[in-house]
């Protein structure tokens, strides 16, 4: 999340409150939910470097060794990107309940 | 942290599946902190900066839709009469903004030699105003202005090559990208950022599942078939000197890639029009592999 905050002494269609429309959380869109078996993820990171959010990082996971693939529902739009390109076929889809 | 989020947040409202957000994540990244960005108008300035709100956390400039190679110009020269020779000043616009209508601009400041970057996402076509034909739509492609009918079927002229456009102009630097190869994109990014001294042009190639009547989830299938079809060369050319990145065994089909686009569904059976898009594409191959090997030097033919 952004630190900076917009200020009002300046004139109009400056902004300064850098990186804010991060409180857009776009997960509201979604139709369709990735979700990883993370028992077979291997971290390879693929997924992580198409998805058009940025909202998947390969991170320590409680309870697992190795770094897993973990997503960030706030702004997961529900593309399913990261499904297609999983080169191990390890995120599936579910149909979002809301 | 996730790919660019240290320069470009989410939240922004570009279509599920958009491939021009996964080109300017990797475009950010690789650009860094010491940056200015002057962008035209275009899907990625509405989507990501509704105001009061922005997705930028670099220094960041909407310009109009034909003028950003200008304004990118004289921010560069602002810059350098401060004595900041570091900070990399980049034009910023699609295909519409800088192939067609921002052209004179993208033109005039590779004419005089400018320190910039210019950089072009192409969604070819007119994405964010509901896809209309622009110059860097491709032969037989369906748009909101190039129908395909019973007669006309798509567009029926070539895609201007805005690359060598730039590499006849005497650019420093002239590479084209595709984010399905996104290690190479960073890389010709980082490459453009570290030369100096005159302009540097980044062709990237930005699939737009909305306007291409594309499956959201297939955005990188279809970038990667752009290249490996051959219909998408990855190439650059530094100081003349061309040489193509990656080179597919076998093209594949170009039907393959058709069958996953609406807007080339028309073509799909139409033997005759595929293979005068094949042939057209093997014949710039030859000839692009020709001056590759016989290493001629572009800058010699201006
Ligand atoms: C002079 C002018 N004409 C038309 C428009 C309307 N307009 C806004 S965005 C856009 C399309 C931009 O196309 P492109 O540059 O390819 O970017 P994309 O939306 O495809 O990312 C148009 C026509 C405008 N803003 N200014
Ligand atoms: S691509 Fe698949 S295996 Fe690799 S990190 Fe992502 S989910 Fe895990
Ligand atoms: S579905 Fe799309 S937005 Fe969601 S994590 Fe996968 S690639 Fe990212
Ligand atoms: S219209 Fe196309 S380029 Fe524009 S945000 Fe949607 S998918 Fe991206
Ligand atoms: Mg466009």
């Amino acid at each position: 999340m952004s630190k900076t905050k917009q200020r009002k002494d300046l004139p109009g269609g400056i902004i300064t409150d850098i990186g804010s429309t991060a409180r857009n959380k776009t997960g509201s869109w979604r139709t369709f939910k990735p979700v990883v078996n993370l028992e077979k993820c291997t971290g390879c990171g693929i997924c992580e470097k198409f998805c058009p959010e940025g909202c998947i990082t390969i991170q320590k996971v409680e309870g697992y060794d190795k770094p897993k693939c973990t997503i960030n529902y706030d702004y997961c739009k529900g593309c399913l990107i990261c499904m297609e390109e999983c080169p191990f076929k390890v995120i599936s889809s579910v149909v979002e309940e809301k | 942290m996730g790919i660019g989020l240290k320069q470009f947040a989410p939240g922004h409202r570009t279509c599920a599946g958009c491939g021009s957000a996964i080109v300017f994540r990797h475009v950010l990244e690789a650009l860094g902190d010491d940056v200015i960005i002057c962008q035209a108008t275009g899907c990625m300035e509405v989507t990501t900066t509704p105001y009061p709100e922005t997705s930028f956390k670099v220094p960041w400039i909407h310009v109009v839709f034909e003028n950003a190679a200008s304004v990118a110009s004289g921010v560069k020269r602002s810059l350098k009469a401060q004595g900041n020779n570091h900070t990399r000043v980049v034009a910023m616009g699609g295909d519409g903004g800088m192939i067609d209508i921002g052209f004179g601009a993208v033109s005039g400041a590779l004419e005089r030699g400018e320190d910039i970057i210019i950089m072009v996402y192409d969604t070819e076509a007119y994405s964010n105003t509901g896809l209309q034909r622009s110059g860097g739509t491709p032969f037989g492609a369906s748009t909101t202005t190039s129908p395909a009918g019973k007669k006309i079927p798509g567009k029926q002229e070539w895609k201007k090559n805005i690359a060598m456009i730039a590499v006849m102009h005497g650019a420093k630097y002239v590479a084209t990208a595709n984010p399905a190869f996104w290690a190479d994109l960073q890389a010709k990014i980082k490459k453009a950022y570290k030369l100096e001294g005159g302009p540097r042009l980044i062709h990237i190639y930005s699939p737009c599942p909305v306007g291409w009547h594309v499956e959201p989830s297939k955005t990188i299938k279809v970038a990667k078939l752009a290249v490996e079809t051959g219909l998408w060369m990855l190439y650059e050319v530094e100081e003349g000197k061309l040489k193509i990145n990656y080179k597919p065994k076998e093209f594949k089909p170009v039907e393959d890639y058709f069958k996953l686009q609406g807007r080339f569904k028309h073509l799909l059976g139409r033997k005759d029009i595929m293979e005068k898009i094949e042939s057209h594409v093997r014949e710039w191959w030859e000839t692009m592999e020709k001056v590759e090997k016989e290493g001629i030097n572009l800058l010699k033919m201006i």
